[in-house]
């Protein structure tokens, strides 16, 4: 948290230069209010553009085998190599530099993390919508199913889902929007019903507006806010768990380490005192889950109209 | 009240039932366990046998249902790998699990609703922010890192606490138990805490934002009006109210706390259920998964119904299996 004092002065000037009156204006004028909110929307920022440019600023590509020497395996932090490499937060049992490791293994958990929720989201999006507009048996149905997965946690369906699938990037957003999207659909439902009263609804429909129109063009922005809120949870949630499903050896292959796999291959040696292996990976992820939840958090107030000043 | 029992159990069956199909051919659909049980030097005769003896060789349905016909009779199949009933199995594994899930809740419950009080009633002061600033790391640190950060402290560098295993344990009613010896507390220590660390943050939270808004309503107003002194008004008149919600939570978050204990009982090498389903999804020893996701399946229907009957005890507003119930 070193940048405090710098994100605070930013956020002071996006607070004074917001006096023109727009929803977007005023949106980011309530959101730089929290100082600690702006903190981890720079944080997250930088770990965005990092994870983007892995393959640009890593000083050795993890996944080719041929940048990699066994004779620099498990170099502490900081150590030389015999070649005069120095690894700055050292190498692992394969002589994988850390940091690059880091770098390519926050890109796929960020990947894995994004694609999941947006995929999860509209298929959460749609049978919300579904079972708002239409109601009846097609609500029962839709709420019966979603009920049921909820009242699982979310790890045991994961778990039995990729123990059944097996391992791979594409399986582990499988396993991930299966989890994730009853969230959605329970959201966006209640928002529905609650905008579907709404007199422009009705007025919408008095225009003969058709079906289709309605629910895309009238209810679905209405019922955007608290989508927002859940789907940023999701992302850090839906990180949180492919990392530690890779932990546990059943997430994503040992060819493409995601920040979990490094946790998770780094274990066998912290008893001997190596615990850069894990710790620094750890310390990424923390990083990313946490920017992201403090972004959330103020997400949350700024969207809520019942705290609406 | 009966009536809602009645249907509620119905449900119940119905979801078991659905469980079981979708468990069970999921589960078929993993590799092949004889690859990985018979000597990979055998015949093809062999290899026939051995599928003949773990009943592999008949079609998918009929495996199943005598899978269903010897789950009603409570037998839900042989271990491959141990060659021990699954269920019992389970059985012998479940009260190390259980024991680490309620040591966990118990200091969720102890730490988190104290700091959740002092966080809502002083929300603006410094030690308000510090506690939420802490939930938000809570929540945001994952929970294998966590329990590796703790083996690396106090295992590694200060030799303080084992870093695998139950420990010494002692016979409480036929049941083994750790947190009755000084070595099994020491052992249960940090996997415990570990376990607790996320529904703790989440505890703060949740008595924070009920404390905020039960100080502001008429029912305090007046008993600090009647004179009660801040202790009274705050155990009382302000906890008695908050902790319904609370007590939900907490109910429902004990079934999440048997799943994460899979995670953490990986950490530390804790002989659990949830170390036994990794390793038998490792040994692809097919009836102990399903055996396990059974018995899971069922603790949570029981927790869940528990939790509801509870609810409408501590809240008389709330009538189980009304047109309510139909949210």
């Amino acid at each position: 948290m070193a940048d405090a004092e710098g994100t605070g002065t930013a956020a002071a000037a996006a607070t004074g230069g917001a006096a023109a009156i727009g929803p977007w204006a005023r949106f980011r004028a309530e959101f730089a209010e929290s100082r600690l909110a702006m903190v981890g929307l720079a944080l997250l920022a930088a770990i965005v553009v990092l994870g983007l440019l892995a393959p640009v600023i890593s000083p050795q590509n993890p996944y080719d085998l041929a940048q990699l020497d066994v004779m620099d395996s498990k170099l502490a932090p900081g150590e030389e190599s015999a070649t005069g490499k120095t690894y700055w937060l050292g190498t692992d049992d394969q002589g994988r530099d850390m940091l690059s490791g880091i770098l390519y293994g926050l890109r796929i958990s960020l990947g894995v993390g994004i694609t999941s929720t947006v995929f999860a989201l509209a298929i959460g999006l749609f049978f919300g919508l579904l079972a708002a507009y239409f109601g009846g048996w097609t609500d029962t149905l839709v709420m019966r199913v979603v009920d049921i997965q909820l009242s699982f946690p979310a790890i045991l369906i994961a778990l039995v889902l990729l123990a059944v699938l097996g391992q791979g990037v594409g399986k582990i957003v499988v396993a991930l929007v299966t989890v994730q999207w009853a969230y959605y659909a329970r959201t966006v439902r209640s928002a529905a019903l609650v905008e579907r009263q709404k007199e422009y609804v009705e007025a919408a429909r008095v225009l003969a507006l058709g079906r289709a129109r309605i629910v895309f063009r009238h209810l679905l922005p209405n019922c955007l806010p608290p989508l927002i809120v859940v789907a940023t949870v999701q992302v850090a949630h839906a990180i949180a768990l492919e990392a530690t499903l890779s932990f546990l050896g059943l997430g994503l292959p040992i060819t493409e380490p995601s920040l979990g796999l490094l946790i998770s291959n780094g274990f066998q040696y912290l008893l001997s005192g190596k615990y850069w292996i894990s710790f620094y990976p750890g310390i990424a992820l923390l990083l990313t889950i946490m920017s992201i939840n403090l972004v959330a958090d103020q997400l949350r107030d700024v969207l809520n109209p019942r705290l609406r000043r | 009240m009966l009536a809602y029992a009645i249907r509620r159990l119905g449900q119940s069956l119905f979801v078991l039932l659905l469980m079981s199909a979708l468990v069970f051919i999921g589960v078929y659909a993993i590799g092949d366990p004889v690859e990985l049980l018979v000597n990979p030097m055998a015949d093809e005769a062999e290899r026939l046998r051995a599928a003949a003896a773990l009943g592999l060789d008949r079609p998918l349905l009929e495996q199943y249902w005598s899978f269903l016909q010897g789950a009603a009779s409570g037998d839900l199949g042989k271990s491959f790998v141990f060659n021990v009933p699954a269920l019992s199995l389970i059985l012998s594994k479940l009260p190390a699990t259980m024991e680490l899930a309620f040591v966990a809740m118990v200091i969720a419950i102890a730490i988190g609703i104290p700091l959740g009080l002092v966080a809502g009633l002083k929300p603006d002061s410094f030690i308000g922010r510090t506690i939420m600033a802490g939930s938000i790391l809570g929540f945001s640190l994952p929970t294998f890192w966590v329990g590796l950060v703790l083996v690396m402290i106090f295992s590694v560098h200060l030799g303080w606490l084992p870093s695998n295993g139950r420990g010494a344990t002692v016979l409480v009613a036929g049941i083994p138990v750790s947190f009755l010896t000084a070595d099994g507390l020491a052992h249960l220590a940090m996997p415990a805490f570990n376990l607790a660390l996320f529904k703790l943050s989440l505890l703060v939270r949740l008595t924070r934002a009920g404390a905020r808004e039960a100080v502001l309503q008429d029912y305090v107003k007046f008993a600090r009006a009647k004179g009660l002194t801040q202790s009274r008004v705050i155990g009382v008149h302000v906890l008695k109210n908050i902790l319904i919600p609370i007590v939900t939570v907490i109910g429902l978050e004990l079934g999440s706390v048997i799943a994460f204990a899979i995670v953490t009982e990986s950490i530390f090498a804790w002989p659990g259920t949830g170390k036994l389903l990794i390793d038998s999804i490792n040994q692809l020893d097919r009836p102990v998964i399903v055996a396990y996701l059974l018995v899971i399946v069922t603790l949570f229907i029981v927790i869940n119904f528990v939790v509801d009957v509870l609810y409408s005890l501590l809240d008389p507003r709330v009538r189980l299996g009304g047109a309510s119930a139909a949210h």
